[in-house]
């Protein structure tokens, strides 16, 4: 029997996880879109990763990251659960141990982040809003009426990309309305709009930071290719894409597992286990938290929210 | 903002012959209410404030005490006396600043207002009562900011300090004062802490209100704490009211590398402190902003450049009406990996 472990990088568009062995190898891995719903997202991946999984691995660690790693990790038992910086630099430096620079992009968040000897000394990531992130992106891939996924090719067939303001997803939707009516070509538009994501990145994160060699381009938007050409061309230097790319999040996590295992085996069997979770406003005091609670099999597990450290049994009632 | 009702209570109670109510505490409708009527695009403290005013109003407050200075804050109560008066409350409403300025004469006379044997001599017997209290609450605060990651019993700091406090407001004159301060201040250092020598140290800087005011922070220092972290703030009511005046002068020299001119506010106070924990090797700086706070983004840019220089983390943190706890704690727990990290990392380079 060989050992491997599973991670699992729940975002806010895609789930992905990753089964690698002792050596850092990537047995297989798989992503579908998270739809809103972490619970059955993870719970269909992991029917694929069963079926996937070659009978001689025993999984020995489990690790969660991404914006639900909390929730999933206490459905999953996981043994490591951190934050998605931490996860992505572990993933990124397993494969180019070389890498100065992290430039990822996800579905709602961006982030930048600065290695010095295989160590984070800096990291930045966006704050209010999702502006200039894959989300914005798919929501106007929707609007054009074209596949998120052919949105690279039509980049970079344009040799004139339109100006859009990058500051703001509001001012820059404005903007492409604005210039479609007045009757810029569809890939002109597509190639500013991956122009504006990037120019937006570089002006909202890198403020100050120094972007050098090797810069590792990644998460969901970095299979974009039009974004790839216009990083290349506004930092002017070579970007590296991994083909793995989307998957640096779960990777570091699975490593992370790896290097936290206990002798504990997991064995996966959650498909028909139900979980719930019931979101409520506790009362007791002026606070007023907003109270998570997860049931596994209609049995309270957990509750999260509170900031006095009550602790809540079945009922709404508090038990303390 | 956080306890410091509890001077205002004080000294209120012994110049005003009126009914002192404790404020009502800032929760998430405190916010809700105070956006409702709010302009969209004023900076986040004046929807709290004007939140916790309504809320009081509510509680049957009939007199209203808004104090400000500084930035555009200097100018809230003015409108903030505006909105509450048009949406058909009827309150008195004494601005200790207005149109930027205080005008001891114009408050002296609303106070007789209400009170027709308010005293001014007697008033300024208790201020100075007050101010004292406000520098020990602060300076007992700083020390248990350092400690309170490392106590071993949850809640003892927490709860000592409440006693205190308790305490200061049954306060006779400066010398019970005096012996109460000294009787925590004993008791407080005799709380037991398991406090490496080579813990994680953060200093926090930023806006005012936002810094001091808990909620509005979303409990960042009650977090940091969790993680076993040392913290060092600078910003405190007894620094903005008394020290700031003479230390700046000081703190300009300091950074004239930097800065010429003051920012406004406490823009250049925060410059000076990054550069004194830059100097002082801390392990990272955290600075704090509410959104839409000008003097704080002027700042930054510079802050982030002295960081820089020093090879300093800085973690930038705008807090608004709605941002989500679990964003915060995903950047905090991301900052905590890194600063731990790369101290171990130093430490190796050192050995070798």
């Amino acid at each position: 029997m060989k050992n491997c472990y599973l991670g699992i990088d729940i975002g806010s568009i895609s789930t992905k996880a990753v089964i690698i062995d002792d050596e850092n190898k990537i047995i297989l891995s798989t992503y579908i879109w998270t739809e809103g719903n972490p619970i059955s997202s993870t719970k269909n991946l992991i029917k694929k990763i069963k079926g996937k999984l070659p009978n001689q691995y025993i999984i020995k660690g489990i690790g969660t990251t991404g914006s639900a790693r909390k929730l999933i990790g206490l459905m999953l038992d996981a043994n490591v659960i951190k934050n998605e910086i931490t996860a992505h630099a572990i993933g990124t430096l397993s494969i180019y141990p070389d890498t100065k620079t992290i430039l990822e992009i996800g579905g709602q968040d961006s982030k930048i982040i600065i290695i010095n000897n295989e160590v984070i000394t800096d990291y930045s990531m966006n704050t209010l809003c999702a502006a200039g992130t894959g989300a914005f992106l798919s929501s106007q891939a929707e609007r054009l009426k074209i596949n998120i996924e052919d949105f690279g090719k039509y980049a970079i067939s344009s040799n004139n990309p339109v100006k859009i303001a990058a500051r703001c997803t509001v001012f820059a939707e404005s903007d492409l309305i604005h210039k479609a009516q007045m009757g810029y070509n569809k890939e002109d538009i597509i190639a500013g709009l991956c122009k504006s994501i990037v120019l937006n990145y570089l002006n909202n994160l890198s403020k100050g930071k120094k972007i050098e060699q090797r810069i590792v381009f990644q998460g969901g938007v970095s299979k974009n290719i039009g974004v790839i050409k216009y990083f290349n061309e506004i930092l002017k230097t070579q970007v590296t894409v991994d083909e793995n790319s989307h998957l640096m999040g779960a990777l570091g996590i699975a490593i992370l597992a790896k290097q936290n295992k206990t002798n504990k085996i997991y064995n996966l069997d959650l498909l028909n286990v139900k979980f719930e979770t019931k979101g409520f406003e506790c009362n007791k005091c002026s606070n007023n938290c907003e109270i998570i609670k997860i049931y596994k099999e209609n049995k309270l597990i957990d509750a999260w929210g509170s900031r006095c450290g009550r602790t809540f049994n079945d009922e709404n009632n508090v038990k303390s | 903002m956080g306890n410091y009702y509890i001077p205002a209570k004080y000294l209120l109670s012994h110049i005003l012959d009126v009914n002192i109510l404790d404020p009502v505490k800032i929760t998430s409708k405190t916010i809700e209410i105070g956006t409702k009527y709010s302009p969209e695009f004023v900076c986040t403290p004046f929807k709290y404030t004007l939140g916790t005013l309504i809320e009081n109003i509510e509680k049957k407050s009939n007199i209203l005490i808004q104090a400000g200075g500084g930035c555009k804050y200097g100018y809230y109560a003015e409108l903030q006396e505006k909105i509450i008066k048009d949406l058909g409350y009827d309150v008195i409403f004494i601005n200790l600043v207005s149109q930027g300025k205080t005008d001891f004469k114009k408050i002296y006379h609303e106070f007789k207002k209400i009170d027709k044997n308010f005293n001014i001599w007697s008033s300024l017997y208790y201020l100075f009562i007050t101010t004292k209290m406000i520098r020990y609450m602060d300076k007992i605060d700083n020390y248990i900011r350092h400690n309170i990651g490392f106590e071993i019993d949850k809640n003892d700091f927490k709860n000592t300090n409440q006693e205190m406090l308790n305490a200061f407001l049954k306060t006779k004159g400066f010398f019970d004062l005096f012996k109460i301060y000294k009787k925590y201040n004993k008791k407080i250092k005799k709380i037991k802490v398991n406090k490496p020598k080579e813990c994680l140290k953060v200093g926090i800087i930023g806006e005012l209100y936002t810094i001091m005011e808990p909620f509005s922070n979303y409990f960042l220092e009650t977090e940091l704490a969790s993680m076993n972290i040392e913290i060092t703030r600078f910003t405190n009511v007894h620094y903005l009211l008394f020290e700031k005046k003479y230390k700046i002068k000081k703190e300009m020299k300091r950074i004239k590398k930097y800065i010429k001119y003051k920012m406004g506010a406490d823009a250049a106070d925060n410059i000076a402190h990054t550069k004194y924990l830059c100097d002082q090797k801390i392990d990272g700086i955290i600075h704090i902003k509410a959104s839409f706070c000008t003097p704080e983004i002027g700042a930054m840019p510079i802050i982030n450049k002295i960081a820089k220089e020093h090879d300093i983390p800085v973690l930038f943190f705008t807090f608004d009406a709605n941002t989500s706890e679990v964003g915060i704690k995903t950047r905090l727990e991301a900052f905590h990996d890194m600063i731990e990290r790369r101290k171990k990392n130093e430490k190796l380079l050192s050995r070798n």
